[in-house]
């Protein structure tokens, strides 16, 4: 039997481009910081884009180390949020427009945070990416890294459990 | 002893981020601070409840655990963040101030041991608590 014919890649990458930034854009904490995501694939690169007011140490100067946890957590919780969402948003269930409207679609509420600090944050954009150590029905465990100039070089890195949304009952 | 406090409230005031987040330090000294953080709509993190975002928590946790280090009677000068752990009990209250305890309880010539509280209204029951390690660094 063939193959059905795939979509033509525009649709593919404007449905995922529009449900993604729904998702980002809805936040007025992450237009607070200013975060941005770059997508490949379903793999997610979160931008903290520098800006002054993000100085913590204004001698050094370095972002402030509370900035750093924030960049974190927020690529923690837009990557799970978007695997979590990517079957529903492929499928068509999800349209970009219901992400931040729909109030059967909530965020994973972060139960623990911790972040190492290795280097102090320089004064220019930093770059993190989050993995997926366990995803599973009520309970999720990320790790996420933290970068700039040097991907090798990592400035902060953290691990965090989430309290996944549970699907409303059937029962309404 | 006091013009350290009065440097610490000076140092604390005068981070950017600090005052993009609207934080004021309402106490400080042996050790301990206690930071404010009003209520903002620019921090939220759920648009759909209004709740502020875990990360401005955070950030107010953070603060006001280095300025706990800062003003600790054996601390020579700054303090740089190591690691930071934040359990989130509930999430604030919409409209809140949140009021950020902190209490430098162990220092030594090099690391500084932190834990602290995030309040909002209801005095019973937590929104967040904090442990961390930090820096200790000469003058």
């Amino acid at each position: 039997m063939a193959r059905p014919r795939p979509e033509p890649m525009q649709v593919v990458k404007q449905r995922r481009d529009a449900a993604l930034k729904a998702l980002v854009e809805g936040v007025p904490y992450i237009r607070f910081l200013n975060i941005s995501f770059d997508r490949r694939g379903d793999e997610l690169t979160s931008v903290l884009n520098f800006d002054e007011k993000l100085i913590g140490n204004p001698f050094l100067p370095a972002i402030h180390g509370g900035v750093t946890a924030a960049f974190l957590e927020v690529t923690a919780v837009i990557t799970l949020s978007w695997e979590h969402l990517f079957p529903r948003i492929e499928s068509g269930e999800i349209d970009a427009e219901d992400i931040i409207s729909d109030h059967n679609i909530r965020f994973p509420k972060t139960i623990d945070f911790t972040v190492d600090y290795l280097r102090s944050g320089l004064p220019r954009d930093a770059y993190a990416r989050a993995f997926i150590s366990r995803a599973g029905r009520r309970y999720a465990s990320v790790r996420v890294e933290a970068w700039q100039d040097n991907h090798a070089k990592l400035f902060a890195q953290a691990t965090g459990h989430f309290l996944m949304p549970q699907e409303p009952s059937a029962k309404g | 002893m006091v013009d350290k406090t009065v440097l610490a409230r000076q140092f604390i005031e005068a981070i950017p981020h600090a005052r993009a987040l609207g934080l004021t330090l309402t106490h400080i000294g042996e050790g301990e601070a206690e930071i404010t953080m009003p209520y903002n709509a620019d921090l939220i993190g759920d648009p759909r409840t209004g709740v502020i975002h875990g990360g401005a928590v955070s950030a107010s946790l953070d603060t006001c655990c280095g300025a706990a280090v800062m003003s600790h009677p054996a601390a020579p000068g700054g303090t740089a963040t190591i690691d930071l752990r934040i359990d989130y009990m509930r999430a604030a209250t919409p409209g809140q101030t949140i009021t950020t305890r902190a209490t430098c309880y162990h220092i030594t010539r090099n690391v500084a041991f932190v834990r602290a509280t995030a309040m909002d209204d209801d005095q019973d029951r937590p929104v967040a608590t904090a442990s961390g390690a930090f820096t200790v660094e000469g003058k």
